[in-house]
């Protein structure tokens, strides 16, 4: 927990990076051609999931396995409000923007409730649980087809590229600005959410109960808390996906989508925010990368049927399990190798410690050295 | 009233299968003290073994044999080549690790087997015998009760009266003391790792007739299932694991019978949460496990 | 009371030289040596903290040592896993509550008879046992957890005996117990040794009780020997006691 003297100073710092990485993300979208911008929408909301999951998991130490759930809520809140007030007659950004924070709020309080029943549970029993809940996504939207629609899903009405700026970007640009957007936003959020004094007592929980209970941290308080944000941000997540897509379903919110999103994290790094930015490019890049080498090879449709999809699986799976082993901190624990000296030039005092950098090898290395020699 | 008892009666049958489901889970709570996640994906290639002996030779029997020992294989295969490396201290890098085997155990059985459900047949027949002008259990039914039964009971037999159950017990109760007391706690911790995905494997290979059929994603509902019971049993309990597997058979046969079967993974899930909310210790667990 | 006569080709000499052992980067034995005759009974003294339970856990195979080397009758242990260790005749009495609480006390003597014997003569072996503590045969369906804190020493004690070893450690048996149980538990532990012809190596902070049952005592301090005496003269040299041992 060194280097946390200054809480107050990293959040401006923090500000400032998240708008700076906004707006070259938004830049960078003119250099994309249409399905990539859709790639980077797509990229841009499984951030805001996989951010908060990270944090959720990295820090808290709480493994959620049914994220998706969270995302297929916010999609919903967003899709139904979006259609209440199309109906209504609204549209455009007011109509995003309400239906995005309806979105929010509804993950979140889904997040909430199950934050309290997780919150006295040791980590597999919340796993299973977030696992259980996954599961019941199909179902959920079966029994209360009359507004869910069932496995149809639910249509919003479209929403074009405003009319200042028809003539200068295409509607995918257009989406992923508003993925970034949204991204930015909440990512930053998240972030600052992390650094701060809650943040910090969201790491004593996981670090030592007892010892944060003896410090006054209220454990049980802090996991929730913890549980609710990063469900907000799945929220977003999915709003964004909705507003993408036009369209949500429970078939796009799968129990393999939330392993996805489990892989995300782990292999960007338990904890680390920028791990869980690569983790999501990795996630949606790399069965695109192996569906077209697929393709490019000369095999039997059978056998091309049976790899889409599994192939991709089969890699990430096999990636979980050798990072885990291998080098727990993911692939923001090679970024930090890299880094020569601690960033953060300018406003900050050259003496004071180094930014916190989350520890997420910490949470799957070995305890407090013991003696005993394994065999 | 007919229709309550037929639900009753199949709730006892499927609730005998989950019990040894959620036993195997118990077991490997005992010799590992972690929640096994890829349990249902071990025992699934262990029942796609089955499926295939079965199909090649012809005989059921010799394909539940061939699934029971695949079953132990696999287990063994595990836990020498993969989850003794994982690190102990923490429980979510087991999880991890086990999430991590799902996906490539799915997915391989998906690259070579493909997603199509392959009816298995079951040996018995399984329309309801009528008992009195009330349709009961099937035939097939009893044979999986009785299978159940017999297991279990010869498990208890294993761990209480013999030797090598007193040093599978100790092995997990005390692995420290057992290892200083000349037990090779390592090699028990494989066998628990084997006798359990052999039991998995078995009530996975029960499973299959009665459902749809064998496909890549078969054993998720009953690895849910199976973890409701052992929330509902107490994972350290075996008793509890019995107890509560013919209680959450039951309340899922009766919620489907009811409510139709799309219901039943919201079902599973009030379940889960209530237990969780209400009684966290499971209703007949021995120790407090369960709270961070 | 009879005890089987010890047949046994193996003496129980113990020799540890230069063990150094750390945690982590932090060294909690300095190159600690000294040696056991067969059939001595041995006191390691020192005040909390000194590293006898580290010494002892090095000795079991729990530890792994950094350097040094560890032989039982001349055999070097040093790449022996404990349950290995356990089988060459090396019998640690852990500290704290080693029996395991949910076994039965008949259960938890079996345990530690399962290697060594089968069939009949495990039945004598924990007969045996059984004959040398009452209160236990009194008990023997009862559940770990039951006991009391003496009860479960006797248990923990005759676990270690049923096994027939060369070399007994024990590790502050006397800890939490009553003084009453502590003279009992040295007298029988006295006997046994006596019995048995076993080599002990005693672990204590109540140096007392320790020095009334030793040959020899071993003092630590801080993960080195600062003693190395018959029990008489340690207990007579007063500097000695004041500087290590608290009294």
């Amino acid at each position: 927990m060194t280097g946390q003297n200054t809480p107050r100073r990293g959040i401006p710092h923090t500000l400032a990076l998240g708008a700076v990485l906004t707006v070259v993300a938004i830049g960078g979208t003119f250099l994309l051609d249409p399905y990539r911008n859709f790639q980077l929408a797509t990229i841009a909301a499984y951030f805001c999931a996989t951010a908060g999951l990270t944090i959720l998991i990295g820090r808290s130490g709480q493994l959620s396995l049914g994220h998706a759930a969270l995302m297929a809520a916010g999609g919903y809140g967003y899709a139904l409000t979006a259609n209440a007030m199309t109906d209504a007659g609204a549209t455009g950004i007011p109509r995003f923007v309400v239906s995005l924070l309806a979105a929010m709020t509804v993950a979140g309080v889904l997040g909430w409730l199950l934050g309290l029943t997780a919150a006295r549970l040791r980590g597999p029993y919340l796993a299973g649980v977030t696992l259980a809940l996954v599961i019941a996504v199909p179902a959920v939207a079966a029994v209360f087809s009359g507004v869910l629609r069932g496995d149809q899903g639910v249509q919003i009405a479209y929403d074009g590229v405003p009319p200042l700026l028809e003539r200068l970007i295409a509607v995918e640009q257009w989406q992923a600005w508003v993925a970034i957007l949204v991204a930015g936003v909440v990512v930053t959020g998240l972030a600052v959410f992390a650094r701060g004094r809650t943040g910090l007592r969201v790491r004593a929980v996981r670090d030592d109960e007892t010892a944060a209970r003896l410090n006054g941290v209220r454990p049980g308080r802090v996991k929730v808390g913890a549980f609710t944000v990063s469900s907000v941000a799945a929220g977003a997540g999915g709003a964004v996906l909705c507003f993408a897509t036009q369209s949500i379903s429970p078939g796009a919110y799968t129990l393999a989508f939330s392993l996805l999103l489990v892989v995300a994290v782990v292999l960007g790094g338990l904890g680390s925010i920028g791990g869980a930015a690569i983790g999501s490019a990795l996630i949606v890049l790399l069965p695109w990368v192996l569906g077209v080498a697929a393709d490019a090879l000369p095999l039997p449709a059978e056998v091309e049927q049976r790899l889409s999809g599994n192939l991709a699986i089969l890699v990430f799976g096999l990636l979980l399990i050798v990072v885990t082993l291998v080098r727990p901190g993911g692939l923001a624990s090679l970024g930090r190798q890299l880094r020569p000296r601690p960033r953060g030039a300018g406003a900050r005092h050259p003496e004071s410690s180094p930014e916190p950098r989350p520890e997420p090898a910490r949470e799957l290395e070995t305890a407090p050295p013991t003696p005993h020699r394994k065999r | 009233m007919d229709r309550l008892l037929f639900l009753f009666a199949t709730g006892l049958a499927r609730g005998a299968i989950f019990a040894l489901f959620a036993l195997s889970l118990v077991l490997i709570w005992r010799a590992a003290r972690i929640v096994n996640f890829a349990q249902g994906a071990m025992a699934l290639v262990a029942a796609y073994v089955a499926f295939a002996v079965a199909g090649f030779t012809g005989s059921y029997w010799a394909g539940l044999a061939a699934g029971i020992l695949a079953g132990a294989a696999i287990g063994f295969g595990v836990e020498r080549g993969l989850m003794r490396f994982a690190p102990h201290s923490s429980p979510l890098a087991g999880v991890i690790v086990a999430i991590g085997l799902v996906m490539m155990l799915q997915s391989l059985l998906g690259i070579l087997f493909g997603a199509q459900y392959r009816p298995m047949r079951a040996p018995f027949d399984d329309s309801p015998i009528m008992v009195g002008g009330v349709p009961l259990l099937s035939p097939y039914d009893v044979f999986v009760l009785v299978v159940a039964l017999t297991v279990m009971a010869g498990l208890g037999v294993l761990f209480t009266r013999t030797s090598l159950g007193l040093q599978l017990r100790a092995s997990a109760f005390a692995p420290e003391v057992s290892r200083v007391l000349g037990v090779r706690v390592s090699r028990m911790v494989t066998i628990g790792w084997m006798l359990s995905a052999a039991v998995a494997a078995l009530a996975a290979v029960l499973l299959v007739p009665t459902e749809l059929g064998l496909n890549p994603h078969a054993t998720d509902m009953l690895f849910v299932y199976a973890f409701a019971v052992a929330v509902v049993g107490g994972l350290d309990s075996p008793v509890g694991a019995l107890l509560g597997g013919l209680v959450v058979g039951v309340a899922m046969t009766l919620v489907t019978g009811y409510l139709g079967a799309t219901v039943a993974p919201i079902g599973v899930l009030v379940l889960l949460v209530a237990v969780l909310l209400l009684r966290p210790g499971g209703l007949f667990s021995l120790r407090e496990a369960r709270s961070a | 009371m009879t005890a089987p006569a010890p047949t046994r080709t193996r003496g129980g000499a113990l020799e540890i030289q230069g063990l150094t052992v750390g945690y982590g980067g932090a060294p909690v034995l300095h190159g600690v040596g000294f040696a056991l005759a067969p059939g001595e009974i041995v006191a390691l003294l020192g005040a909390n903290g000194a590293g006898k339970t580290t010494l002892l856990r090095t000795l079991a195979g729990l530890v792994a040592a950094a350097s040094g080397t560890i032989a039982l009758d001349g055999r070097d242990l040093t790449a022996l896993r404990p349950e290995d260790r356990a089988r060459r005749g090396l019998a640690l009495v852990p500290d704290g509550q080693s029996v395991v609480a949910e076994l039965t006390v008949d259960e938890n003597l079996r345990l530690g008879a399962l290697w060594r014997h089968r069939g009949a003569a495990r039945e004598r072996a924990i007969t045996g046992v059984y004959e040398m503590f009452e209160s236990l045969a009194r008990r023997r369906t009862s559940v770990g957890h039951q006991l009391s804190g003496g009860e479960r020493q006797m248990l923990a004690l005759g676990r270690a005996l049923v096994a027939d070893p060369v070399l007994l450690a024990l590790d502050e048996p006397s800890l939490g117990l009553a003084p009453l149980v502590v003279a009992q538990l040295m007298s029988t532990l006295r006997v046994a040794a006596a019995d048995r012809g076993l080599t002990v190596l005693l672990a204590e902070q109540n140096v007392t009780s320790a020095l009334s049952i030793a040959d020899r005592g071993v003092v630590l301090d801080l993960g080195h020997v600062v003693a190395d005496a018959p029990a008489a003269a340690l207990a007579a040299d007063e500097t000695l006691r004041h500087a290590y041992l608290g009294f």
